[in-house]
């Protein structure tokens, strides 16, 4: 499918990243960034270390968590939502609004209510990530083609039956788009957490490196956290645009 | 008024209401959540105090920069990947994953490089903001039909001309919902930004007071960021509704 000529060109700007990267560090010199390869020796010992694993575990749990509250509140919601007509039209404007809000500000409210640790980290995490799934989950179940139904309930389908055949591959497509914008936007609740107030987990071993001026240590997290976040998007984003091409065979090809 | 829009009144007056009932009560201690009725008194307090002001201005001030950087660079960045398709072809992947990237693990980097002040907030900000701006710049350039710009070629139109009187306002609608993202991440950048290391600002006091179990401070300062946020908001989405209304008409 993927062609060379469509991954030369990204990987053509990858590289010039990294080499603005070592410009960069010549300018500013190692105080302000260390150059890409010992970065990248001292991130692969990094996580050699055992003393790294317990906080990348900690952020990894905390994330996770947090992912499974959202997609599955944020469906649930979704579904309930773009069901009934009426209580859609109450809250979406509600829930955009919330959307649109700075979260961050709201993070000492989940800390008072939730205590220092991991549900506050959980429970941010998963507030920046079940709007958009909930707002996504809704339009594509309220946009589910009234024909589709009316043929289910000719052929006197089960709604078990109309469920699985009819409702779940109409929707799957946006729905799926929508847990992907949660999943960055659950990484960047869960991320922001741990920066404020956090006595574990990356974001932690972030803000101790600032105080020590550790600029390799800041530099390679935030390497190892990009990284991550980019290839799990891409694997997403690589899904995301299978399932849509599957829901419209008969729309303009592009 | 519609239906839905009473049902919405009530519902959100009413969780006003019950929280503070439930707060009058004694139900959530006021260790927790402060009643609303005392949240404003405490908002008219703070807002009368002297360092109040200051604090605002700085705030405003990162915010108001790194908006019109991001929407200005945003939107002369999308036009040149629009002009030039494999430029576009080859940021496009990086495009799509940019929101992916948690920023925030890059502040402390900026703290190191430009210093503890306005310069790394408004830095996040910019970056953080910019994109949905390139983004929504693309998508509504795409969508410029032909015929005008066919239409301005007849006319002979220089570039400027045509930029500002036909690919302006017909992209107009993506370039709206462009800016109401680049507003609301320039908040998220700075506030947040202030909020995990700074010296001053909005995002500063709030973290202050929380850490001082400052309660009605804190809420007064959450509140009231909510409300200027909210209020631009509305003001976006009511100049969108006039602007749709005119071109429908």
């Amino acid at each position: 499918m993927t062609s060379l000529r469509s991954l030369r060109d990204p990987l053509l700007v990858a590289v010039s990243l990294v080499l603005l990267w070592q410009v960069m560090h010549m300018i500013a010199g190692d105080v302000a960034i260390t150059a890409p390869v010992p970065t990248l020796e001292h991130l692969w010992t990094m996580v050699g270390q055992a003393r790294f694993l317990p906080h990348l575990r900690e952020t990894g749990l905390a994330f996770l968590q947090a992912l499974a509250i959202a997609s599955i509140g944020g469906v649930l919601i979704g579904v309930v939502l773009g069901g009934h007509k009426l209580s859609g039209e109450v809250s979406e404007p509600i829930l955009v609004g919330l959307y649109s809000l700075p979260k961050v500000t709201l993070y000492p409210v989940i800390l008072l209510l939730f205590g220092l640790g991991m549900p506050a980290k959980v429970a941010f995490g998963a507030l920046h990530g079940i709007l958009p799934i909930a707002l996504f989950t809704m339009s594509a179940v309220r946009n589910v083609n009234r024909t589709y139904l009316r043929a289910g309930r000719a052929m006197r389908l089960t709604p078990a039956q109309t469920g699985w055949y009819i409702l779940l591959p109409a929707t799957l497509p946006e729905i799926f788009s929508g847990l992907r914008i949660g999943f960055s936007l659950t990484l960047l609740g869960t991320m922001l957490g741990e920066l404020f107030a956090s006595q574990r987990g990356l974001g932690f071993l972030l803000m101790t490196a600032i105080d020590l001026q550790d600029v390799k240590t800041i530099l390679s997290i935030a390497v190892l956290i990009s990284v991550f976040a980019v290839l799990a998007n891409a694997a997403l984003l690589a899904i995301d645009r299978r399932l849509h091409r599957g829901a419209a065979p008969e729309g303009p090809r592009r | 008024m519609k239906k839905a829009t009473w049902i919405r009144t009530v519902i959100l007056v009413g969780a006003v209401g019950a929280l503070e009932l439930a707060c009058d009560t004694g139900a959530v201690p006021a260790a927790m959540v402060i009643a609303p009725s005392a949240m404003v008194l405490a908002l008219i307090k703070t807002v009368q105090s002297d360092d109040f002001g200051s604090n605002v201005e700085r705030t405003l001030s990162a915010v108001a920069v790194a908006m019109s950087l991001s929407i200005v660079g945003g939107f002369a960045a999308g036009f040149v990947l629009h002009a030039i398709p494999a430029l576009r072809r080859a940021f496009n992947p990086f495009l799509a994953a940019y929101y992916a990237i948690p920023h925030f693990a890059f502040y402390p980097l900026l703290i190191v490089i430009f210093g503890l002040g306005q310069l790394p907030l408004i830095v996040l900000a910019t970056l953080f903001a910019m994109v949905a701006m390139i983004v929504a710049t693309m998508s509504g350039l795409d969508r410029v039909p032909r015929v005008l710009l066919r239409t301005a070629r007849v006319h002979h139109l220089s570039l400027a001309d045509e930029i500002w009187h036909i690919r302006l306002p017909a992209a107009a609608p993506h370039l709206l919902s462009g800016l109401k993202l680049a507003v609301s991440y320039s908040f998220i950048g700075v506030i947040g930004g202030e909020f995990i290391m700074s010296t001053g600002g909005i995002g500063h006091e709030i973290a202050f007071a929380y850490d001082n179990f400052d309660n009605a401070r804190m809420y007064a300062l959450i509140l009231f960021v909510l409300l200027v946020v909210t209020s631009f908001n509305m003001a976006v989405y009511a100049w969108e509704r006039r602007l749709m209304r005119r071109r429908s008409a």
